[in-house]
């Protein structure tokens, strides 16, 4: 960990700065996309944009997987919470964010006697479901391919101990299509990519080869540590430049070219992709896993048999804007009017990854 | 640690709701356990409250204290009942004398580990040089109750008027006693079941009665109100919602800024690494054995070497200025030289995904 005081505390930042800035002479007004919830509240909280020059913008893809997860999706769950002997378990995130009525969330669901748990990972969750073999025990995997492998694992667990009274809820979902799906829409306009260093870590930096190869389009896999941002910002500013777009993994202390193969093939074994909705993108195909038949006793989907049903946007929303960079938060008219961390409209503001509760807390 | 609980005549090892019916039980936990363990004539008096003695002016505060896990690496509820409100004394420029102590306890809870809190609220009120005067115990049915909850409530003889936020003016200095969030990030950690027993990450639970009274002595303040112009302004101990959301109440509504300097902020490298596993802040995180204190930038030098000379002071620094810069607001100049606003914590701190 000492290791990466290094990235924490850069000693060259003038000269990375220096670069940055003779390169942008050259390429002009450049804007460059995150695409990580994580990398969203690392520029925030390292102060990166207020020490760029103001010809480059960072703009905050659909990288937080609690915003992208639709308001049917979670008043759905919200419904679930509320079954008798069910018990939802979820990484913290999760539990603020409203569905489509403002204030409805897992945690008032739970302050209205509502079984709801948070946990760190979902082994936690499968021993809470041992130790309470008359409660279901609700997982809900939400996340990208970073969180994938664990649930996977999970499952697999849950089956070899033949844990009856656990299941996954899989809100899971594939970086991939969901950035092509971006790149392809109308109103696309992002220069280059900082590609996720946590998915990569999983997927391998060739997962996001498509980048440069289907769209001439410049990436870099990326760290979170200041020094690893502003480095990878002064890759993507010199690719473009020099006017050829690559690949490049700046984060290769802990991301291999080809991903862990071990983490690839529990989410093999376990998941295929699937059809999934995104808030902002809407229907992606492919953009999601699903369990596979022969786990479906520990599919929450099968074992309750639910359907999301309803709005999938929040009536004056503008997350969906956001997510796709399109509308910087500040620009939303709701943004620090009606919605807040405390009282927030959008999921943009109420997880801690959302471009939303980023800008309002650290800008 | 020294143990001076008497052998307790009762042969159950968990507590039942018979110890706090008032009747017999309730007397031999009183007699065998509690009485022993503080050893004070005013609490053996055994009457319904505690006859004081005292002619100065008085600070009094109170806290409740519902952690879980109750032991956690650096300390106990039992150390922590003490040092909390003892601290908020403290920090009111007082003297700690006097403390109340109510426990609620759980129906099944075992006996052994009540004696141990007990021992070390003992061992902790002796530290701190006050005397438990008066006390309540409850037993609340099996289910209803997280096993034990304490509230203490403590009277202190004011030391220093301390004139607060109102004082405060630009270019003052903000300082804290020692490391940030060590006590947030070990319950964490210790409550996801990630901390090994070697492992460097302890609480910072400690009481602050010598780092208050070496800063106060230092800056030259007594009891007797010298105005706004006191060179202490203010003294808190960051518990809930950390450093981070005590400055900004000391900032809200307020004509000044308080400027830290993210490369001045002394955090213990094992706060980091678990704050960095479990998604944490540590400037978010509780310390429950510091004191951040904002002062006239002429006396910070003499209270930085005041505070570092008493054990748990070794690492005071200063953080921090106040400036006009962003009225009301918490700034944060980052390692890279950028800058970014510090905001107060919302809600409770939730892991995040990853």
């Amino acid at each position: 960990m000492l290791y990466n005081s290094y990235f924490k505390n850069p000693k060259d930042v003038p000269l990375l700065l220096e670069k940055i800035e003779k390169y942008t002479e050259q390429t002009g007004p450049v804007r460059l996309m995150e695409i990580c919830g994580t990398h969203t509240m690392a520029i925030a909280r390292s102060g990166i944009r207020s020490i760029l020059p103001d010809n480059v913008q960072l703009l905050s893809g659909p990288g937080c997987p609690v915003c992208v997860t639709p308001a049917n999706m979670i008043d759905m769950i919200l419904d679930l919470s509320q079954r008798p002997g069910v018990l939802i378990t979820s990484y913290g995130d999760l539990l603020r964010v409203p569905g489509s009525a403002q204030g409805d969330c897992l945690l008032a669901r739970r302050a209205g006697g509502g079984k709801v748990e948070s946990v760190y990972s979902p082994m936690d969750a499968l021993k809470i479901a041992e130790e309470h073999p008359e409660t279901e025990v609700v997982f809900l995997g939400v996340g990208f391919e970073t969180t994938a492998p664990g649930t996977a694992a999970c499952i697999l667990e849950a089956a070899s101990r033949k844990l009856n009274n656990f299941s996954v809820l899989c809100l899971l979902k594939r970086t991939e299509p969901a950035i092509r799906s971006l790149i392809e829409s109308d109103d696309f306009a992002v220069n280059g990519f900082l590609c996720p260093g946590h998915v990569a870590a999983i997927i391998g930096a060739d997962g996001f080869s498509f980048l440069p190869d289907d769209y001439r389009l410049p990436g870099v896999v990326s760290g979170f540590e200041p020094g690893d941002l502003l480095y990878s910002i002064l890759e993507l500013i010199e690719m473009l430049a020099h006017g050829i777009p690559e690949l490049k993994n700046e984060y290769t202390r802990l991301v291999r070219q080809s991903g862990n193969p071990a983490a690839l093939a529990l989410m093999e074994q376990v998941f295929c992709p699937a059809p999934s909705d995104w808030r902002g993108l809407g229907l992606i195909e492919d953009s999601g896993y699903a369990i596979r038949e022969q786990y479906a006793p520990w599919d929450a989907v099968k074992k309750f048999s639910l359907a999301p049903a309803g709005e999938k946007e929040i009536p004056g929303c503008r997350c969906a804007q956001v997510i796709r960079g399109v509308l910087r938060p500040a620009e939303c008219p709701l943004f620090k009017k009606l919605c807040s961390p405390d009282n927030p409209v959008g999921p943009c503001m109420v997880s801690g990854e959302g471009a939303c509760a980023a800008a309002y807390q650290y800008e | 640690m020294e143990d001076r609980i008497i052998e307790s005549r009762t042969t159950d090892d968990r507590i039942t709701l018979d110890y706090g019916s008032g009747g017999l039980k309730t007397s031999e936990l009183i007699e065998s356990i509690l009485l022993p363990a503080f050893d004070n004539d005013t609490l053996a008096s055994l009457g319904d409250g505690a006859v004081l003695d005292g002619s100065q002016k008085l600070v009094f505060s109170t806290d409740s204290f519902v952690v879980s896990p109750w032991k956690f690496p650096g300390g106990d509820i039992g150390r922590l009942s003490v040092c909390g409100t003892v601290n908020d004394l403290c920090m009111a420029g007082g003297i700690p004398k006097y403390l109340s102590l109510s426990f609620i306890l759980e129906e099944g809870f075992p006996f052994s580990d009540f004696k141990s809190i007990v021992s070390s609220i003992a061992d902790e009120a002796k530290e701190a040089g006050v005397s438990i005067v008066t006390g309540d115990t409850k037993v609340v049915d099996s289910g209803k109750g997280d096993g034990i909850y304490i509230n203490t409530a403590g009277i202190g003889f004011q030391r220093a008027v301390l004139p607060g936020k109102s004082a405060i003016r630009p270019g003052d200095a903000v300082l804290i006693s020692g490391s940030i969030g060590c006590h947030g990030a070990a319950v964490m950690m210790a409550r996801s079941g990630l901390l090994r027993e070697d492992s460097p990450l302890v609480s910072d639970c400690q009481p602050l009665h010598q780092i208050s009274a070496a800063a106060l002595e230092a800056a030259g303040m007594t009891a007797r109100a010298s105005g706004s112009s006191a060179p202490v302004r203010i003294l808190r101990d960051p518990t809930r919602g950390g450093v981070a959301t005590t400055l900004n109440e000391f900032t809200e509504q307020m004509p000044f800024s308080i400027e830290l300097d993210q490369s001045a902020l002394p955090i213990d490298p094992a706060v980091e690494t678990a704050c960095d596993i479990l998604g944490l802040d540590p400037l978010y995180c509780a310390c429950e054995g510091r004191m951040l204190a904002v002062c006239d930038p002429e006396t910070a030098g003499d209270i930085l070497d005041a505070m570092r000379k008493i054990p748990g002071g070794e690492n005071a620094a200063q953080i921090g200025t106040v400036t006009e810069n962003m009225p009301g607001k918490v700034l944060l100049k980052t390692p890279i030289g950028g800058r970014r606003i510090l905001a107060k914590l919302s809600g409770i701190q939730l892991p995040r995904i990853c």
